[in-house]
């Protein structure tokens, strides 16, 4: 158990290295020169433009600004954005909640609607249910966030009037507000998550449900609620949770659309401005930040998975 | 001989298939009587397990069943899903045959014994673990205490099979149904396997049906024996009787040698032909194109008939004394 948490870290430390590379790499390949963007008006200036170089050190080469870069973040310094003038630590640390309760509410409600309807829809093999279930599977997986997105606000906001069509309030600072501007977001990522649980828990469900230890547990006298949510549903979990942890982390690396049609300003929004006013520490930053995030949610999904199997828990 | 626990009436199953339905067992009476062990044998597919999941209301939905299934004087086919539920485990258990999957991967061993008790006997979750623990012990498994807090991958497949049997006994069973419980497993520990079950059916006075095609496993645990045929009991005997004096010709071919030493054996050794195909079988006898005694009156249906003591065949030329010597 300790060999393999160790073996695991290990596999850590290579992955964001090679990370690095390509984060610090693709960037560079982006159209436009951060130091016209920043000169603003003055851009024609070549005076100007020499002196952000030189203060931004893009004036060195190319590996010495990446070792630079590294160096720092090893550090815990992720640098200090160009164009919000903020430690981009500090950006991140304030746009992660948003993110992360945004990421958690959709995952909520993608897993209280996937998970039940999968398993309906494989105790009902074939009937309408099981159709019904796998139709609004189907839509939820080639639905559009930004069509949904759209089509929420007309109905809720502008029809109805029930909820506000963008913004974000924090939580601690107003529950019901927030929870209020957040809801259509955190459905229309919700719908994505709980297509997919669907369909995997339905798969899994029915391979569960053909098992020998199935007929055992309903040899045994067992109701069949307790066979299926009991002894079916524990093996067919399994994987699920995994592919659960997984989408998760898809969540949390913020998104982008969904963010910009809500104007929530979470790790979408920031991605997306920074990319465009070529602020390049923000950039690094975040992606890093969202990739250390991924890389630290599958650790938690293998975790997770060893935690329910017990074939992998005691071998 | 006591009233039996089980008796079987004229039982037919219908399953429904993707083309059309399929009758695999098409008539079928016997009875166990209390503390004995009737062999059901027969080839894959001659119907013996859909029998024994007609038996445990285990068939796959939309499957009919005809005929009546009395267990201990009550009409098993006439209870509604709740009450047959309410016997299964407590009075009608069954072991399977692949030790290796009937068990949930998931649960501990104990865990998964434990459950039939807090079921049906309403036990607390730590009483029904210390009876579990104590059931355990009793098929045999050595330190029974730490092989209940483990899970099926970490036992052998003799020892998931004992965890089956300690299951299915749990709750005194009035009859246990064992589907070919050793076909698994090593030869050793088949025999193990078998002594254990025979030994907890003298103690506890279980009924036992056992489902095999091993010929040497009835000869030796078996006091009855139903032989089935493309889903009709081809012949019914007393287990000793039955090698001694078969009185079907499929009987004849299954124990692999005829009475007679006169060259006969040879031809006998091995059944030629193959099992009917049930969407079509044959009019009257359905071993009848594979019979080497075979005669037109064949191609109507035999009843069972009386050959003896206990003794049933259903077959137009038993007895077949005279044909086996002649043959």
């Amino acid at each position: 158990m300790i060999a393999f948490l160790l073996r695991r870290v290990g596999q850590i430390i290579p992955t964001l290295i090679i990370l690095s590379f390509l984060i610090f790499g693709l960037q560079q390949l982006m159209p436009g020169d951060p130091a016209v963007i920043l000169a603003g008006e003055e851009r024609g200036d070549p005076q100007v433009l020499a002196q952000i170089r030189a203060e931004l050190k893009l004036d060195r080469p190319i590996w010495e600004q990446y070792l630079n870069w590294v160096g720092n973040v090893v550090q815990g310094d992720f640098g200090f954005s160009w164009r919000i003038r903020m430690p981009v630590a500090e950006l991140i640390l304030q746009k992660l909640p948003v993110t992360a309760q945004l990421a958690t509410m959709a995952f909520i409600i993608g897993v209280v609607i996937g998970v039940p309807l999968g398993i309906l829809s494989a105790t009902r093999r074939d009937t309408p249910a099981d159709f019904l279930a796998n139709g609004i599977a189907l839509f939820g997986i080639s639905t559009p966030n930004f069509w949904l997105g759209i089509m929420m606000i007309l109905l809720f906001s502008v029809q109805l009037g029930w909820l506000p069509p963008s913004g974000y309030v924090p939580l601690w600072e107003d529950p019901v507000q927030s929870l209020s501007t957040t809801i259509m977001p955190a459905f229309v990522l919700g719908t994505g998550v709980a297509s997919v649980l669907m369909r995997h828990t339905r798969a899994a469900m029915l391979t569960a449900l053909s098992q020998d230890y199935v007929r055992t547990a309903r040899a045994k006298g067992l109701a069949e609620k307790v066979v299926v949510w009991k002894h079916a549903l524990r093996n067919a979990l399994i994987p699920v949770v995994t592919l659960g942890t997984i989408e998760f982390g898809r969540l949390l690396a913020g998104a982008v659309l969904t963010e910009q049609i809500f104007t929530i300003p979470g790790f979408g929004k920031l991605v997306v401005d920074a990319v465009f006013n070529r602020d390049y520490p923000v950039v690094q930053g975040v992606v890093l930040a969202t990739a250390l995030i991924f890389v630290v949610l599958s650790l938690v999904a293998d975790l997770l998975y060893m935690a329910i199997n017990p074939r992998l828990r005691t071998a | 001989m006591s009233a039996p626990v089980l008796e079987l009436r004229d039982v037919t199953v219908t399953l429904p298939t993707d083309r059309g339905p399929l009758r695999p067992v098409d008539g079928v009476s016997f009875a166990v009587a209390p503390g004995k062990t009737l062999a059901v044998v027969g080839e894959s597919g001659c119907g013996k397990s859909v029998t024994a999941l007609a038996i445990m209301g285990l068939l796959p939905q939309g499957s009919r069943i005809g005929g009546a299934i009395r267990f201990d004087g009550q009409e098993l086919t006439a209870l509604d899903a709740e009450a047959m539920r309410g016997k299964r485990g407590a009075e009608l258990a069954m072991i399977f045959q692949e030790p290796m999957t009937s068990l949930n991967p998931a649960f501990t061993a104990g865990e998964q014994v434990a459950e039939a008790l807090r079921l049906h006997q309403n036990l607390s979750p730590a009483a029904a673990m210390d009876r579990a623990v104590e059931m355990l012990a009793r098929v045999r498994i050595p330190d029974a205490g730490r092989r209940a807090r483990q899970y099926p991958h970490q036992l052998s497949g003799g020892m998931r099979q004992r965890v089956m049997i300690a299951m299915a006994l749990a709750c005194r069973p009035r009859l246990l149904i064992a589907d070919e419980p050793t076909t698994a497993l090593d030869v050793t520990v088949q025999a193990q396997i078998l002594a254990l079950i025979d030994e907890l059916k003298a103690e506890t006075g279980t009924a036992v049906l056992l489902i095999t095609h091993d010929l040497g496993v009835v000869a030796d645990h078996a006091d009855e024996v139903a032989v089935m045929y493309a889903g009709r009991v081809a012949e019914r005997a007393p287990a000793a009787r039955l090698f001694a004096n078969p009185q079907h010709p499929y009987t004849v071919g299954l124990l692999g040698a005829a009475p007679s030493l006169e060259g006969g054996a040879e031809r006998l050794a091995s059944i030629e032909g193959t099992v009917p195909d049930l969407r079509n079988p044959p009019p009257g006898c359905r071993f009848a194109p594979r019979c080497p005694f075979a005669v037109a009156r064949c191609a109507e249906q035999p009843p069972l008939a009386p050959m003896g003591e206990g003794h049933l065949a259903a077959c137009w030329r038993a007895p077949l004394d005279s044909l086996l010597v002649a043959a």
